[in-house]
């Protein structure tokens, strides 16, 4: 039985990346040929097995961001095709007197959102990560199990509960609490409440990353030397925690400025936001164009929060 | 522990009501959904009897079940081939240093952070922009293109923890590479792999604001089907479906949960997504 210890076919492998594989005697099999053709060129393996991947992604996600891109310069033929061009009309009519509260609604939303989201997914984060204890990944799978499962559904659960004949109301009114059912649908409430309940996990879960990695002593430390709860949670505990409730703010605010699910099923025509527009222009209106400007500007916003976001933290959190 | 001061004993009981409170928000439409699809009451707000006629109604629902049927065949499909594809290409990432592995890095992550929406809205652009019909074969090459990168991260987070040695000891033992790959390393990735096509498979699933955009005629899924029924008007037939979803797409991710020993998301340190 050969038990090499001479090596064979290095090849240059070396250089360009990856570890030197271990020798190995000469199989005759198939994939052994073709594995000693490919060893020593792993920029060609890397190539063919990372391929696929990248010509999908090229193809069907890069692509397409490109074609917004370049119909977002342009503008709404006569048939509802898009003529090309190069201006940037489009942009402009997003901050027009027509459109521009709609973009202010969504920030509004999503910022008021965001702020619901820390206010309630800090003390869960701070909860789980230091009282949790062995019963720590239940309570994180508590937390996710909702959030991994339909995002319509979930939405949809509070139109049972919001409408005017629905669960919240009949409560109320049968309680006497209220004379008359409230009109909690198509309001500003029930989209940032919608808004709120999508993304306390995405707020919640960097808060508890960010916590649990938090050395715990520094918290003793801060009693030790005098210091009373709410001192230490300002000056101690949440400075320590900051990564992640900028992840966490990110995480929620950019995905919630351009919601459309939850303002098209719990809102109406006065609570439209723009992924509503988005929608609107690339079905209804038909104006391709403008939807693609208002598409892009949004996915522009994004980069830059997370270039900004990079920058600050690091690329070591992110996986 | 009793080194603490007083107060912060204390903080800890009106901690755990608030985080009794936060549960209870997250989990209450959710009861609600369950209890309201055995309600025999077709006005949805009222307790009127346990039935089990709204899931009777879906089950001989042809319009729901064409539904289901289409997504279960979309997600089995799409998790397939982006299982293959981001096993490879997490494979890749991990075994060798090759230029530009930057880049891919990060256009990996494109479809983790992207608005849904825009996604959805280019994609059907670029479908219509090269004269492609839209059809099932459209909702699946979306659905393969934003599940591919789950996978990616899922089963690279998985390999990195691989060591290496192993196949050097199996080969010095005799091995040939393919028995090492087969006998050794391919084991040890499979749970990552199980874990992020069943993440896969739960997306594709229940994903709407993509397929919306992209499902032509006759592509309907099933949270395509759920959601032009709400609009409609709210039955308790969807509240059924809903449950049914809810409780298929739960109990993959409980087996996700015990391949991985976590949930989703808790694996990936720091702020990665998800």
């Amino acid at each position: 039985m050969p038990s090499s210890a001479a090596p064979s076919g290095q090849g240059a492998g070396g250089s360009s990346g990856g570890i030197p594989p271990a020798p190995a005697p000469e199989g005759v099999g198939l994939f052994s040929r073709v594995a000693a053709r490919l060893r020593g060129r792993s920029a060609l393996t890397a190539s063919l097995l990372a391929g696929p991947t990248l010509v999908w992604l090229l193809l069907f996600l890069i692509l397409p961001l490109c074609v917004i891109l370049v119909y977002s310069l342009g503008s709404r033929g006569a048939y509802g095709d898009v003529v090309l061009g190069f201006s940037f009309d489009n942009y402009l009519k997003a901050f027009s007197p027509l459109w521009f509260p709609v973009i202010l609604r969504s920030f509004a939303y999503a910022a008021i959102a965001t702020l619901l989201t820390l206010l309630m997914g800090y003390p869960l984060a701070y909860f789980i990560a230091l009282f949790g204890g062995r019963r720590k990944n239940l309570y994180l799978i508590l937390l996710m199990l909702p959030f991994w499962t339909s995002y319509l559904i979930r939405t949809y659960s509070w139109i049972v509960i919001l409408r005017t004949q629905g669960v919240l109301n009949t409560v109320l009114t049968s309680l006497h609490v209220v004379p008359e059912p409230l009109n909690l649908l198509n309001t500003p409430f029930s989209v940032i409440l919608g808004l709120t309940y999508g993304f306390l996990p995405f707020m919640t879960l960097p808060l508890y990353a960010s916590l649990e990695r938090l050395d715990k002593s520094l918290i003793e430390a801060s009693y030790d030397l005098g210091a009373n709860r709410l001192w230490t949670l300002l000056k101690v505990t949440i400075p320590l925690s900051l990564p992640g409730i900028v992840a966490g703010t990110l995480l929620v605010f950019i995905p919630a400025v351009g919601d459309f699910v939850t303002p098209d099923l719990l809102g109406g025509p006065s609570t439209m936001m723009i992924g509503n527009v988005i929608q609107s222009q690339f079905l209804s209106a038909r104006d391709w164009a403008y939807g693609s400007a208002l598409s892009f500007s949004l996915m522009a916003i994004l980069l830059v929060a997370i270039f900004f976001y990079v920058r600050r933290v690091g690329t070591e959190d992110l996986v | 522990m009793s080194r603490k001061p007083r107060d912060q004993r204390v903080k800890a009981k009106g901690l755990r009501v608030f985080v009794g409170f936060v549960y209870a928000f997250l989990f209450a439409p959710i009861v609600v959904l369950v209890l309201f699809s055995f309600n025999n009451s077709k006005r949805n707000a009222v307790w009127k009897g346990f039935t089990l006629k709204w899931y009777d109604a879906l089950f001989h629902d042809t319009a729901v079940l064409q539904a289901l049927q289409n997504s279960f065949k979309v997600a089995v499909v799409a998790t397939i081939v982006s299982s293959i594809f981001g096993t490879l290409a997490a494979y890749a990432l991990v075994r060798y240093r090759f230029r530009g592995s930057g880049i891919y890095n990060g256009a990996i992550y494109i479809p983790l952070v992207i608005p849904e929406i825009v996604f959805g809205v280019a994609l059907l652009t670029f479908l219509r922009a090269v004269s492609i019909n839209l059809s099932m074969t459209t909702v699946v090459i979306a659905h393969i293109a934003f599940t591919v990168s789950y996978i990616v991260v899922v089963v690279r987070a998985r390999m990195v923890g691989f060591d290496r040695h192993l196949e050097e000891a199996a080969m010095d033992l005799g091995a040939n590479e393919l028995q090492t790959f087969l006998h050794v390393t391919l084991p040890f990735m499979l749970p990552g792999i199980l874990a992020g096509a069943l993440l896969a498979f739960v997306l594709s699933f229940d994903d709407f604001v993509i397929t919306f955009f992209n499902a032509g005629v006759g592509a309907t899924t099933l949270p395509l089907k759920v959601y032009s029924m709400v609009k409609f008007g709210v039955t308790p037939e969807i509240n059924a479906i809903s449950v049914f979803m809810l409780a298929t797409t739960s109990i993959i991710l409980l087996v996700y949960y015990k391949l991985q020993g976590a949930p989703p998301g808790a694996t990936i340190k720091g702020a990665g997504e998800e």
